[in-house]
């Protein structure tokens, strides 16, 4: 074994295959103290299984790693604790019905005298966190928390454990802008700490930002590691990420104003525990145009969705749908009628992982005479139309009998996309239809969206994300606290005149 | 006083008072065992099994070693291999938890029917040595519910537990480490919680306290092995530990309920009252409390999501 200088940790030739699939292809990554280390890569690169290996989540199948030189095997997360490795995963690790102190006290090994030293552990948790640039109310449960707020009740947990370097698992795709801003002020303060930080995105900008250095992966191969001096070529960059064969720029077509479609008039809708989210809300979609609908989570935008696609009962008020009062029909009444649903939900509300994807396809549909050959489903024209989605969208599966929780999360989105829009729905509700994934899947689906709104389609797009706001909305809408505070063509609207809104400050531009 | 209340309304619940705690015991034992296994986020509905099983190896082991105590230690040994066979197949063989248990408690069945012919066929079946009841003196002399007082060690210790059991979950580091299995096991094995290792024990330890309650009730209960004795008891107990919430204390209350619809059902018969009442629908109490019990108060439970799955790690 040769002496490397500077290294805590250096993986050697590490393959990592699941059925099917080679995650990760003989890469060698390493890391060095005190730095933030981005991992780069679409969805599906193999960055999360290079990280699972290292934390101890998987186990690789060849390949050595190294910590502070000495080789090491790491059998489970708690020997990568024990080297100092801790990962904050994507989905995360808490308990939502614990306290904040119980997550974070769980495997620490506290005495027996439990009540009394969890008085301690919440002293140690207000230090370590003002350390880290914020603060946390120990005794609260996780389930009260903002997504931002568990994130950094997750970093506490692994730097309790004794973690020395940290795997932020795409770290910003749950957060507010805000929210990023006071992420990366805690992942500064721990390089000051002389902590290591694995940082893994797809986003570009904020590796560039951040990163002391950059580890591209594509397809589960390395494309390559750069230094801070030669971030000065995103472009380049861009080349490892994708090979070059990025979509062409979503481009926009003005289109005028055709028919109305749906109109919503002094809606009332109520959230889970009987608060009103929507409250007397007006709007209309007209057919063929794309109508932005930004503001921040929260705002109503679920309960919206949820009743105009009859998921969800009205308190008040009424939709139309073609003149239609449609205000009283049920789910599937409502998909009869033409309205699809994008959910921002794909695993718990859109698709059913355990079902394979035909089955999936066909989970909307299977009502209808075209799927059905008499009392059953015509499963030869379900694997047909299946195996057509999976070839237009470019979903990466074996097959239409694979099951759904085999892909990864933008190939789920894709299904999801591509079964709603599938049969040309009349109105398409689309809530956070990119979210958390690669820039190359959100074009496509991008471009998915103007294409049928171009056919005529009109497009409700549920999204918080200004850039895919402004991207390909005709028209731009803001809701805040279950209300339309202002509504103007895109070509008019400004990204800060939006952004005011979307925290309630009212301008000039309020209609 | 005499005058005034029928002696044998004062004989009835004198009956029923001492009676209803020794019924409630096995159901008792037994669910405080499946609160920990459900809390870890295993359902054993083998409980039923188990109990069977122990009730009849419990009674085997008194009879050759004469000795009520280690009939007992035998029970909790078989309770515990059983337990460890059931492990395997749900925890590590990661078979569907529903099937492995119901088909446990349904093989018991006839498993301990059959050998217990094969031991005894149609001889004179052995006799126990006597028992031994804790006489707690000045309480147990108490008029009508004296009766509390004066039981086998088994009934003090199984509420002995109760406290014990509540503050272990709630309030310590195993405690918390167990619900986080139940709640999300993956967050355990992040934290380096072994969660197979955590899942073994759990189903040993309610193995042994189902081997307990199986042996107390062939032992000290009935006094003798029958077929199928349990009827149904470990589903009883399944049953409450739900409703309970996984909580120690309202186990007991639970418990209390159906030994006390079980002693209500025993003196009703042996005082021969509601004589034109079919004897059946009267030994149906228990168990139509149960149901009451657990539509009126299980619906609302959270149960714990991680319930009857099995944890793998690599999906």
């Amino acid at each position: 074994m040769k002496e490397q200088n500077g290294q805590i940790v250096r993986m050697e030739n590490i393959t990592k295959r699941f059925p099917g699939v080679v995650a990760n292809k003989a890469i060698n990554f390493d890391l060095q103290p005190g730095e933030v280390h981005g991992l780069l890569g679409e969805n599906g690169a193999g960055k999360t299984t290079l990280m699972g290996v290292l934390s101890g989540y998987y186990q690789p199948d060849e390949g050595q790693i190294f910590v502070h030189d000495e080789q090491t095997r790491i059998h489970s997360p708690k020997d990568a604790l024990k080297l100092g490795i801790g990962m904050v995963y994507q989905h995360f690790s808490l308990v939502p019905s614990f306290k904040v102190v119980e997550n974070i006290s769980l495997g620490l090994d506290v005495t027996r005298k439990q009540a009394k030293d969890m008085k301690t552990l919440a002293n140690e948790i207000n230090t370590r966190a003002s350390e880290l640039g914020f603060s946390i109310d120990p005794s609260a449960n996780v389930w009260e928390l903002s997504i931002g707020e568990q994130q950094r009740v997750e970093i506490l947990k692994v730097l309790f454990r004794g973690a020395s370097i940290i795997i932020l698992d795409e770290p910003t795709s749950v957060l507010a802008p805000v929210e990023v801003e006071g992420l990366f002020r805690t992942i500064k303060l721990l390089k000051t700490q002389g902590k290591s930080v694995v940082f893994i995105t797809h986003k570009l900008p904020e590796a560039v930002e951040f990163c002391d250095r950059i580890t591209v992966l594509r397809a589960g191969v390395k494309v390559g590691t750069l230094s801070k001096s030669e971030f000065k070529t995103p472009r380049e960059i861009i080349q490892m990420m994708f090979g070059g064969e990025m979509a062409p720029e979503a481009t926009k077509q003005e289109r005028r104003a055709e028919d109305e479609i749906l109109r919503v008039e002094g809606l009332v809708v109520q959230d889970d525990r009987g608060h009103e989210a929507v409250r007397n809300l007006d709007l209309v979609l007209h057919k063929g145009q794309i109508l932005g609908l930004a503001g921040v989570e929260g705002n109503g935008q679920k309960e919206l969705a949820e009743a105009l696609t009859a998921i969800r009962p009205l308190k008040g008020g009424k939709i139309a749908l073609l003149g239609e009062d449609v205000s009283a029909s049920d789910p599937a009444e409502q998909h009869d009628r033409g309205v699809s649903y994008i959910t921002d939900d794909r695993v718990g509300e859109g698709l059913v992982p355990d079902l394979n994807l035909e089955e999936n396809v066909v989970l909307k549909s299977f009502r209808t005479p075209e799927i059905r050959k008499g009392l059953v489903i015509d499963w030869k024209k379900a694997e047909r139309e299946t195996t057509r989605l999976i070839e237009e969208y470019g979903i990466l599966a074996r097959g239409p009998k694979s099951v759904a929780r085999t892909l990864s999360g933008g190939n789920l989105q894709k299904l999801l996309v591509a079964r709603e829009l599938s049969r040309k729905p009349s109105v398409l509700i689309a809530s956070q239809p990119t979210h958390g994934l690669d820039a190359r899947t959100t074009q496509y689906i991008h471009q998915k969206l103007m294409e049928h709104a171009a056919q005529g389609t009109a497009v409700l797009l549920i999204s918080n994300d200004l850039d895919e706001i402004f991207a390909i909305s005709d028209t731009i809408a803001v809701i805040y606290r279950g209300q339309i505070i202002g509504q103007v063509p895109r070509h008019q609207a400004t990204r800060e005149e939006i952004a005011h809104l979307m925290v309630g400050i009212r301008n000039a531009l309020a209609s | 006083m005499s005058e005034l209340v029928d002696p044998a309304v004062v004989l009835f619940f004198t009956f029923l008072f001492g009676s209803m705690f020794r019924s409630a015991t096995p159901i008792l034992l037994a669910a405080l065992g499946e609160t920990y296994v459900e809390s870890g986020g295993v359902l054993n509905l083998g409980l039923e099994g188990i109990m069977l099983i122990s009730a009849f190896t419990g009674f085997v082991g008194a009879v050759m070693t004469n000795s009520l105590v280690f009939g007992v230690l035998i029970g909790v040994l078989t309770g515990m291999l059983v337990g460890l066979i059931i492990a395997l197949l749900v925890v590590t063989l990661q078979a569907d938890q529903i099937v492995v248990g119901v088909g446990f408690s349904i093989a018991a069945i006839g498993l301990t029917s059959l050998a217990f012919r094969v031991l005894y066929g149609t001889s004179r079946l052995p006799t126990l040595p006597p028992k031994d009841t804790i006489n707690i003196v000045p309480l147990s002399t108490i008029p009508i519910i004296g009766g509390i007082f004066n039981q086998p060690a088994m009934v003090y210790l199984g509420i002995l537990l109760i406290p014990i059991f509540y503050y272990v979950l709630f309030r310590t580091s195993l405690g918390l480490k167990i619900r986080t299995l139940g709640e999300n096991p993956m967050v355990a094995d992040t934290a380096g919680v072994n969660v197979f290792l955590y899942r073994y024990a759990l189903l040993l330890f309610g193995g042994a306290m189902a081997g307990l309650a199986g042996s107390y009730l062939s032992l000290y209960q009935v006094s003798v092995f029958q077929d199928n004795m349990t009827q149904g008891r470990g589903f009883v107990a399944i049953a409450i530990t739900m409703f309970a919430r996984w909580n120690p204390a309202t186990v007991f209350l639970g418990s209390l309920l159906y030994g006390g619809a079980e002693s209500l059902a025993g003196g009703i018969q042996a005082l021969g009252y509601l004589r034109t009442v079919p004897a059946e629908i009267v030994l149906m109490l228990p168990y139509i409390f149960t149901i009451l019990g657990l539509v009126a108060l299980a619906r609302r439970a959270r149960f714990p999501p991680a319930l009857a799955r099995p944890y793998k790690r690599e999906l």
